[in-house]
C-alpha cells in the first residue's frame, strides 16, 4: 500500500481525491455532471499539447520553462495573420500553425542563445525575458502593426488590436469537429482534438527514443558523461529551447480553436504558472519528465480548475479563484523545493 | 592595454544604468514635462519607494539574490492598513499602529519564506516569484472571505456589498501623507525648497534606515550575513548556521518590506486590496537593478540612484512614447515593458558577466605564465633544475 501511494505520490494523490471529491460534489450543489464531464474532456484536450512544450526544456537540464509565454505570444500572432488573411477552415488554422511555428522558432533560436549564455538562472530569467517580450507586442498590438483587417481592431480608426478576437469565422472548431460525436445531450467528444494531441503526444515519445532525444535526456541529467560521450551540451540545449517555444506555438493555435477566442495584450503571462504547474502535478519533477506526467497532469489540472468553480461557484462565490492560485503555486513551490533525486 | 580593458569591464558592469539612462536622456525631450515638475516628482517618489527598495538590500547580501517575494510584507501591511482604516485610527499613530500591527504578520510570512527559500538553494529568485503569488491566493482567501465573517470588521464601507470580504480598493484618508506633510502640519506651512515640496519626515525616515543598514552590515550578524553570501559552504565550516542566518535576513527583509508598503501607502493613499503587493516588488526589483546591483551585490548609494533612474524613465519614457506613437494606450504597456526589460536584461547580463568571470577564472590559473605573461604578476617562472 504505501509502495502504491509512493509510486502515485502525494500531490497527485491528493488532487486525485479532490478532483474525486469535486465530481460527487456536483449533485449535491445543483450542477450537472454532464457539463463538467464535457468541459473537463475540451479544457484537457485544449491545454495537453501547450503543456507538453514543456517536456524538452526540462529534459534537456534547462528547467521548468516559464518561458513559455514566448511560445504563446507567437501562437497569436500566427491566430491574428490568419485572420488577416481571412484564410478559413483546415486551410486557415494550417496557416496560422505555419506563420506560428516560423515565428516561435526565430524567438526560441534568440531565447535559446540568451539562456545558453546563463546558466543556473534560467527559470527566473526566462520568466522575465518572456515577460518583457509579451510587453514589446504589447506596444505591437497597440499602434505599429500595418493590419487592415476590421474584425482584428477597434473601429475608432489607427491600428489597435482588440484584446479578444472572435474566430468563429475562420478556423474555431475546426479540429473539434472531426470525427466528432454527441453522447446524450450534452456531452460533446472532441475526437479530433483528441487526435491530434495524442499524435504531438506519440511524436515526442518517439523523438526522445530518438539519437538525437537520447542525447538531448543525457545533456540534463548527466552533462559531464554526455559531454564525455561526444554530446554538445549546448546545442541540445538550443535544440529543445526552439522545440519548446514551437511546439507551444502550435499548441497555441490549438488551444484557440477551441476556446474560438484569440487573447492578446498581457494574457499570455497569465497562462504561464497555471501551466508549469499543470505538468507538476502529473508528477514531473524540474529534471524530469515523461509523456504520462504531461497527460496525469493535464487531466488533473484542468479537471480541478473547471470543476472547482462549478461547486464552488454555487456555495462560496470567488474562492475557486484564490483557491486556484493557492494550488497551482503551491505545486510549483513543491517542485522547486524538493531534494533533486538523480 | 590593461587600463582599455579595465575600462571594458567597468562599462560592462555598468552597462544597465547606463543603457536606462541614455534612454532617459533621448526621450525627456519628447516627454514636454517641466524640469521643475520632473524634480518634484523625483523627490517624491524617492521618499515613497526608497524604503522598499532598501528592504531588497538584506538578502542580496545573504546571496538569495533579489527577493521577487517582497509582496509577503506588503500583503501583511495591506492586512495592517485595513485594520487601522476600520478602527478610524489617523496621523501619524494610524502609521505606527500599522506598523505594528504588520510586524507579527511578517514575521509568521517571513519565516515560511525563509524556511521554503532554504529548501531551494541555487534557485531562489524563483522560488520567491512564485511564494509571491503562492501567498496572494491565501491572503485572497484571508481578506476576501475572512475579513467580516471571521474576522470582525465594523465599517461597513470597507466591505463588498455582500456583507464580507474588503473592497477592491480602500481609500486610506486617515493615514494619508501622514510623514509626508508632518512638519508642514506642525509649522502651518509648507516645507519647500525653490517651489518643490519636501516630505521632510517620509525622508527622515528612509534616512534612518540607510544608516542602519550601514550599521547593521558591521555587527557580527551582518558579517554573518555576507560571509554566507559570498560561500556557504565555508561558512557552514567555520561555525556559521547557515540556514538560520538565511532565514533572518529573509524576516528582515519581510519586515522592512512591510514598514516599506505602509511608508508607500501614506504617500499614494488609495490602496488596491488585491492587485499592489505583487506590482510594488515587481518595481522595486526594477529600481534596484536599474541602479546597477547585480544579483550578488547592491550598496545604499546605488539604491537611491536606481530609485531616482527608475521614476525618471516611468515618468518621462511612456509620455515620450505616447508623443512618438500619438496614443495614449501605449503609455501603460510602455510602463510594464520598461519595468519588465529591466529586470531581464539586468539579470541576463548580470548572469552573463558572472558568467565570463568565472570562465575566465578558469582560464587564467590553466594558461598561468603563459597568456598573461605581460602582466606584472605572472612573472615567467625560473627554470628549477631539479
Amino acid at each position: 500500500m504505501s509502495g502504491l501511494i509512493k509510486k502515485i505520490g502525494w500531490p497527485r494523490l491528493i488532487i486525485g481525491l479532490f478532483l474525486t471529491g469535486l465530481f460527487i460534489a456536483c449533485p449535491f450543489v445543483g450542477v450537472n455532471i454532464q457539463f463538467a464531464v464535457n468541459d473537463v474532456m475540451g479544457r484537457f484536450g485544449m491545454n495537453l499539447v501547450l503543456i507538453l512544450s514543456l517536456v524538452p526544456m526540462i529534459q534537456s537540464g534547462c528547467g521548468l520553462n516559464f518561458g513559455v509565454p514566448l511560445g504563446i505570444v507567437s501562437g497569436a500572432f500566427g491566430a491574428v495573420c490568419s485572420v488577416e488573411l481571412q484564410a478559413t477552415g483546415f486551410m486557415g488554422i494550417l496557416t496560422a500553425m505555419l506563420i506560428a511555428c516560423s515565428f516561435a522558432i526565430v524567438i526560441g533560436l534568440i531565447y535559446g542563445n540568451i539562456l545558453n549564455r546563463i546558466k543556473g538562472d534560467e527559470m527566473i530569467i526566462s520568466t522575465y525575458v518572456s515577460m518583457a517580450f509579451v510587453g514589446f507586442m504589447c506596444l505591437l498590438w497597440v499602434r505599429l502593426l500595418p493590419f487592415k483587417n476590421p474584425l482584428l481592431l477597434y473601429g475608432f480608426g489607427g491600428s489597435v488590436f482588440k484584446p479578444q478576437i472572435p474566430l468563429s469565422n475562420h478556423w474555431a472548431g475546426v479540429l473539434d469537429k472531426v470525427l466528432y460525436f454527441k453522447i446524450g445531450p450534452v456531452i460533446e467528444v472532441p475526437v479530433g482534438l483528441f487526435l491530434i494531441g495524442a499524435l504531438c503526444c506519440f511524436l515526442m515519445w518517439l523523438f526522445f527514443r530518438s539519437k538525437l532525444g537520447t542525447a538531448m535526456t543525457a545533456a540534463g541529467s548527466n552533462p559531464e558523461y554526455a559531454r564525455a560521450a561526444g554530446v554538445s551540451i549546448d546545442k541540445m540545449r538550443l535544440i529543445s529551447v526552439v522545440m519548446s517555444t514551437s511546439i507551444a506555438a502550435l499548441g497555441m493555435i490549438i488551444y484557440y480553436q477551441h476556446y474560438t477566442f484569440v487573447q492578446l495584450y498581457m494574457t499570455p503571462i497569465n497562462l504561464m504558472l497555471p501551466t508549469v504547474a499543470a505538468i507538476l502535478i502529473g508528477g514531473a519533477a524540474i529534471r524530469k519528465a515523461t509523456i504520462t506526467n504531461v497527460i496525469i497532469g493535464t487531466f488533473l489540472f484542468q479537471g480541478v480548475v473547471t470543476v472547482g468553480p462549478m461547486v464552488a461557484g454555487s456555495a462560496f462565490g470567488d474562492i475557486a479563484d484564490a483557491l486556484r492560485l493557492v494550488i497551482s503555486n503551491g505545486m510549483i513551490l513543491y517542485a522547486l523545493t524538493r531534494k533533486e533525486q538523480r | 592595454m590593461s587600463k582599455k580593458l579595465d575600462f571594458k569591464v567597468l562599462f560592462m558592469k555598468n552597462i544597465v544604468p547606463v543603457i536606462f539612462l541614455l534612454m532617459t536622456a533621448i526621450m525627456m525631450p519628447f516627454s514636454g514635462y517641466s524640469g521643475k515638475f520632473l524634480v518634484q516628482e523625483i523627490v517624491t517618489r524617492l521618499g515613497r519607494d526608497t524604503f522598499l527598495v532598501l528592504a531588497l538590500l538584506i538578502p542580496l547580501m545573504a546571496g538569495m539574490g533579489i527577493n521577487f517575494g517582497l509582496g509577503l510584507g506588503a500583503m501583511a501591511s495591506q492586512i495592517a492598513l485595513v485594520f487601522v482604516t476600520d478602527w478610524h485610527v489617523t496621523g501619524v499613530s494610524g502609521v505606527l499602529l500599522a506598523m505594528l500591527i504588520s510586524t507579527p504578520i511578517s514575521l509568521v510570512f517571513g519565516l515560511f519564506g525563509g524556511y521554503l527559500l532554504n529548501n531551494a538553494k541555487g534557485r531562489e529568485m524563483i522560488t520567491s516569484y512564485v511564494l509571491g503569488f503562492f501567498m496572494l491566493g491565501a491572503y485572497q482567501i484571508i481578506v476576501l472571505f475572512g475579513m467580516g465573517s471571521i474576522i470582525p470588521i465594523g465599517d461597513e464601507g470597507l466591505l463588498l456589498s455582500r456583507g464580507f470580504g474588503i473592497r477592491n480598493t480602500i481609500m486610506l484618508d486617515g493615514v494619508a501623507g501622514s510623514f509626508d506633510t508632518l512638519l508642514d502640519r506642525l509649522f502651518g506651512f509648507r516645507v519647500q525648497i525653490a517651489d518643490i515640496g519636501i516630505p521632510v519626515v517620509t525622508i527622515l525616515v528612509v534616512a534612518l534606515l540607510c544608516l542602519l543598514t550601514w550599521w547593521f552590515r558591521r555587527t557580527k550578524l551582518g558579517q554573518e550575513i555576507r560571509a554566507v553570501g559570498q560561500d556557504m559552504g565555508v561558512s557552514a565550516a567555520s561555525g556559521i548556521n547557515v540556514s538560520r542566518t538565511r532565514i533572518i535576513s529573509m524576516l528582515i527583509s519581510t519586515v522592512l518590506a512591510g514598514y516599506g508598503y505602509i511608508v508607500f501607502m501614506q504617500n499614494v493613499s488609495v490602496m488596491p486590496v488585491y492587485t499592489g503587493a505583487n506590482t510594488v516588488a515587481t518595481y522595486a526589483a526594477a529600481a534596484l537593478l536599474v541602479g546597477g546591483a547585480t544579483a550578488s551585490k547592491a550598496g545604499i548609494p546605488g539604491v537611491i540612484f536606481g530609485v531616482a533612474l527608475f521614476h525618471l524613465l516611468f515618468i518621462v519614457t511612456p509620455m515620450a512614447a505616447n508623443r512618438i506613437f500619438g496614443a495614449a494606450e501605449v503609455a501603460e504597456y510602455f510602463r510594464l515593458f520598461i519595468s519588465y526589460s529591466i529586470i531581464a536584461l539586468a539579470l541576463v547580463l548580470n548572469g552573463w558577466n558572472a558568467k565570463k568571470e568565472k570562465d575566465r577564472a578558469l582560464f587564467g590559473h590553466r594558461n598561468r605564465g603563459g597568456d598573461r605573461i605581460n602582466t606584472a604578476d605572472a612573472q615567467p617562472e625560473p627554470a628549477t633544475p631539479k
